[in-house]
């Protein structure tokens, strides 16, 4: 159904298309040497090129274009055998050289899609327009001082992607999950670490309103979101301003607007922090870039299996529900661990384990997939304890907390503290005596037809051996004695 | 012998190889020569330690029995090449006491190539200028005079400081930058050989940026044969220079010398310019004539798009300046003008007193051009007009092996002259440009004098990466003019 916003005149449906700064993961910078590291001390990142010292040269980094290509492949898009550099000129204290190199006219990638997961479990295409290659600005740092700007170039330099979407996003909850699926691919990839804490993927979020089955109207841009969730804030409030304009007899004028989110609103951006006539021209530093079909191919070939395709085969394979296989592979080592774990076992049981107890730790401890306090094969030899009978499906829940605690591997745990499952058939119906004898009442009952009390009966005895009863033999002495 | 001053670089090069002379006498009467015409105002900063110490260096390879190819030359580098620990101004009051941590890859070659630094030569700031009257560090005087005249002539630009250094024997050659005409055009002006090689032959990483897409160095010197071993040891792939080309370099001195018997030469007819000075038509038949005797044909050609080179350069070049020279803001290195205020102010002060007008103009017009709504009209159009230029030359080459034009419209001007009109001194470029905008190789060598005695230079254009065929012709052109004649203010 499609998502509107109820104005004073009636409902308003949004029309979003966002522009991601996806930091591309390189050892060194577009086009000069220097590191990219996140977190090193001010300026010790920057070399000539970065700092725009006089007769400096920009050289591509080969590795930053693969990236650009593996990311334009794995959102399906057309990769642009021939780009090309232009220079965005503008003056500002943290843009050393006077201008950005960007792709303005002829990008690497061209049309391509994302297909995103909405909470109803349906799905959407997305259109990406484009992704480019181009240079992120240093940062200045206003607070540092009372009345200078300090100014860090660690950052100038550094490798971005510009991913642009088609404006066919309807709703705040649909830019989350486009944000969330692009960062997923981007992440599966390797091209993009996907760290918005750390700035490594920021929106810019175009925004406009109009009413069902209008054309489009006009659209302001909310630059610099740097959180999903303040991203789908930012939609709602941009667009409740909106149609607050519109309602009230006023026209929405494009420009360009930040999002605050203490207030929960956008404010435009002072005139000196935009209005700029670029001059884009072609880089005459840079020759245009083109691409051999046989590297895009050969980067083709050597590309991961993305999340779409990996949680169809977890359906198709594992038997998985849709719902589960999308959990799973929401990161490439949740998918992994599982992997290891279901193969060679039953896999809806590896998923209930990794999904439940395994999650469950981990969130408990704090930890995460990658260093998880239990590795993916011990909880495999966990399921093959269970598979085995050497212990039951109950004291696995013990053993695994144990593991948890002390890293310990299952078996061992089993072996000291007795846990191994009880099949001696004489030690059950002596623990089936006792119960029976200690509660001779409810047996009167289940036997004048109380079928109920049999679960009773089952309970209890696990009770006395201390859980370790094998259930199937417990049921049989059970049904046994009661007859 | 000659005075040390004044030998060839091919014969400085014999005379140390056969221990005739030290490299340290070389740069001692090189350093003594500068010293003595310094009212030429040739160079911005002279390195006599620095010269001394390279030449001591040299004299214990020679004496080794390791020397390299230009051991012990004594150079001048134009200061818009950077060089580590010795200022580099490009004569502007903006990078007046810049000293870069760096070596540019040209001089870093023919330092490894065993020259002796004599110091930085003066220029139009920013190379932008044909006279060498926009330097910051006042202008320089050509050697040359006009007979019966006393006045000060400029030497060209931008790389004036180069060419007045190189005909005064202050050096034996110089390292020099051509944008629209800045090594073939002050060559003329001062009566020697200047080669701008093809666009990518030599690495562009280190040197001054003005017009990337134009920008290419090349040497001054006294002879073809010595800007052709100059050029050799200037040259090669250098992958810090994107648009640097990865081809070959060849013996260019093994080219000088072979004739020209068999060669096409083109003259074309759009050179012709109206109220062009009769002697210089005259020169430009003697050149022909001379290369018709050498054995080459001469043939007809039509370059038809000529008379748009020098506006779509004035719109391409300053573009690209503007955007080149927007990283002197005044925050990172170089002069810094605080007036208070915000960053804008601090834009303002710097560029404003630190950029020289001619500087402030072209980045006025380069911005102008790249401004929305101008784009497409001035530097859309300009690219245009700049391929229907590089087509004219794709045709020419499939009749002719090389071109011959006059280098310049006139001979060296006074100082004050010219000025009162920048278009006037952009005319200047008008044969030269070309070449630049088709990333050609051209070289300019003095045939003759005007009426008042200064020097005149034919131009020889080659196709891209043919610098042998330049060569080639240059060589015939100067064994056939003979030109012997030396200007007034200078050593030896």
């Amino acid at each position: 159904m499609t998502y509107t916003l109820e104005g004073r005149t009636g409902p308003w449906e949004i029309v979003c298309g966002l522009e991601v700064h996806a930091q591309v993961v390189s050892k060194a910078k577009l086009f000069s040497g220097a590191a990219t590291a996140f977190g090193a001390a001010p300026n010790t990142q920057v070399s000539f090129v970065d700092a725009a010292f006089p007769g400096m040269l920009p050289v591509i980094n080969r590795e930053c274009v693969a990236q650009a290509i593996r990311t334009g492949l794995g959102l399906n898009a057309e990769i642009n055998l021939w780009s090309r550099f232009d220079r965005k000129n503008y003056f500002y204290a943290d843009l050393p050289a006077g201008y950005q190199i960007s792709q303005y006219q002829h990008p690497i990638v061209g049309k391509g899609e994302i297909v995103i997961d909405l909470a109803d479990g349906s799905t959407r295409t997305i259109g990406i327009t484009r992704l480019h290659l181009e240079q992120d600005a240093g940062k200045s740092l206003h607070d540092q001082h009372p009345t200078k700007s300090f100014i860090d170039l660690n950052r100038a330099g550094v490798a971005l992607m510009e991913i642009v979407s088609e404006p066919d996003i309807r709703s705040p909850e649909e830019a989350g999950a486009y944000i969330a699926k692009l960062r997923q691919i981007l992440r599966y990839l390797g091209t993009c670490d996907g760290n918005m804490e750390e700035g490594s993927l920021r929106a810019d979020v175009n925004v406009s309103v109009r009413r069902p089955g209008e054309m489009y109207r006009t659209r302001c841009e909310v630059k610099n979101v740097n959180s999903i969730r303040f991203v789908m804030q930012a939609i709602e409030a941009e667009a409740r301003r909106q149609i607050e304009v519109w309602e009230s007899g006023g026209e929405v004028q494009q420009e360009t607007r930040l999002f605050d989110p203490n207030r929960g609103l956008t404010r435009p951006m002072r005139s000196k922090e935009h209005a700029h006539d670029y001059r884009y021209f072609p880089d005459p530093d840079l020759l245009p870039l083109e691409l051999d079909p046989a590297w895009v191919a050969e980067l083709k070939a050597g590309l991961p299996e993305l999340p779409d395709a990996k949680a169809a085969r977890f359906q198709r394979d594992y038997g998985l529900s849709a719902y589960d296989a999308r959990v799973l592979v929401a990161e490439q080592a949740t998918a992994d661990y599982y992997e290891s774990v279901a193969k060679g076992r039953d896999p809806k049981q590896a998923a209930n384990w990794v999904m439940g107890d395994l999650f469950a730790a981990l969130n408990r401890t704090g930890r995460g997939i990658a260093d998880s306090p239990v590795p993916a094969a011990s909880l495999g030899r966990l399921l093959d304890l269970i598979a085995d009978d050497t212990i039951s499906g109950r004291i696995a829940k013990q053993v695994f907390e144990e593991m948890v605690d002390t890293g310990a591997d299952p078996a061992a745990i089993v072996e000291a503290k007795g846990l191994r499952q009880v099949k001696d058939t004489g030690a059950i119906d002596e623990a089936v005596a006792r119960v029976l004898a200690a509660n001779a009442d409810k047996v009167a009952e289940y036997r004048s037809g109380k079928d109920k009390l049999f679960g009773f009966f089952v309970g209890q005895v696990m009770k006395a051996m201390a859980g370790k009863g094998n259930p199937a033999l417990v049921n049989e002495a059970l049904k046994r004695a009661l007859s | 012998m000659n005075a040390p001053t004044g030998l060839t670089l091919a014969e400085a090069r014999a005379a140390l190889a056969a221990k005739r002379i030290s490299a340290r006498e070389l740069a001692e009467a090189h350093l003594a020569a500068i010293e003595k015409l310094n009212n030429l105002n040739a160079f911005i900063t002279v390195t006599p330690e620095r010269a001394l110490a390279d030449a001591t260096a040299a004299d214990a390879r020679i004496a080794r029995g390791e020397a390299r190819p230009l051991e012990g030359i004594p150079l001048a580098i134009k200061d818009l090449f950077c060089t580590t620990g010795i200022r580099s101004t490009a004569a502007s009051r903006i990078l007046g006491t810049f000293i870069p941590p760096y070596e540019s890859t040209v001089s870093a070659r023919l330092w490894a190539a065993g020259a002796v630094c004599l110091g930085k030569t003066n220029l139009d700031e920013f190379a932008m200028g044909s006279s060498n009257t926009t330097s910051a560090f006042g202008n320089v005087v050509n050697p040359w005079r006009r007979r019966g005249d006393n006045r000060d002539l400029v030497p060209g630009g931008s790389s004036g400081g180069s060419a007045a250094a190189v005909a005064a024997r202050l050096c034996l050659g110089a390292t020099a930058t051509d944008t629209g005409g800045s090594i073939r055009q002050p060559a003329a002006f001062t009566g020697t050989v200047g080669i701008k090689p093809t666009y990518g032959r030599c690495s562009r990483w280190g040197i001054v940026a003005f017009a990337s897409s134009l920008d290419q160095a090349g040497p001054i010197a006294r002879t073809v044969r010595d800007a052709a071993i100059l050029l050799r040891e200037m040259s090669g792939h250098d992958p810090k220079d994107s648009t640097s080309a990865d081809v070959p370099v060849p013996d260019f001195e093994a080219a000088v010398g072979q004739g020209v018997k068999g060669l096409r030469i083109g003259v074309p007819k759009e050179y012709r310019l109206d109220g062009m000075a009769p002697e210089i038509e005259a020169l430009w038949q003697q050149g022909i004539a001379w290369l018709k005797d050498a054995g080459a044909t001469i043939h007809d050609i039509s370059l038809p798009h000529t008379r748009y080179a020098l506006p779509t350069y004035y719109i391409v070049a300053p573009a690209e300046a503007s955007s080149n020279l927007a990283r002197y803001d005044g925050v990172r290195y170089g002069l810094r003008v605080e007036e208070g205020g915000d960053l804008d102010d601090l834009y303002e002060a710097t560029r404003g007193a630190g950029f020289g007008a001619e500087v402030r103009r072209r980045i006025l017009i380069g911005t102008y051009v790249l401004s929305a709504g101008y784009y497409d009209a001035y530097y859309l159009k300009a690219q245009k007009v700049r391929a229907l230029i590089q087509r004219d030359f794709d045709e020419a080459w499939r009749s002719v092996d090389a071109i011959l034009t006059p280098a310049t419209p006139s001979s060296a001007f006074a100082i004050g002259e010219k000025q009162d009109d920048p278009v006037t001194m952009y005319l200047n470029d008008v044969f030269t440009v070309p070449a630049n905008l088709a990333g050609l190789p051209g070289i300019s060598v003095p045939s003759g004098l005007d009426a008042s005695g200064l020097p005149l230079g034919l131009q020889v254009l080659g196709r891209a990466f043919d610098e042998e065929t330049v060569f080639r012709v240059a060589a015939a052109i100067e064994a056939a003019a003979g030109f012997d004649a030396l200007p007034q203010l200078r050593a030896a």
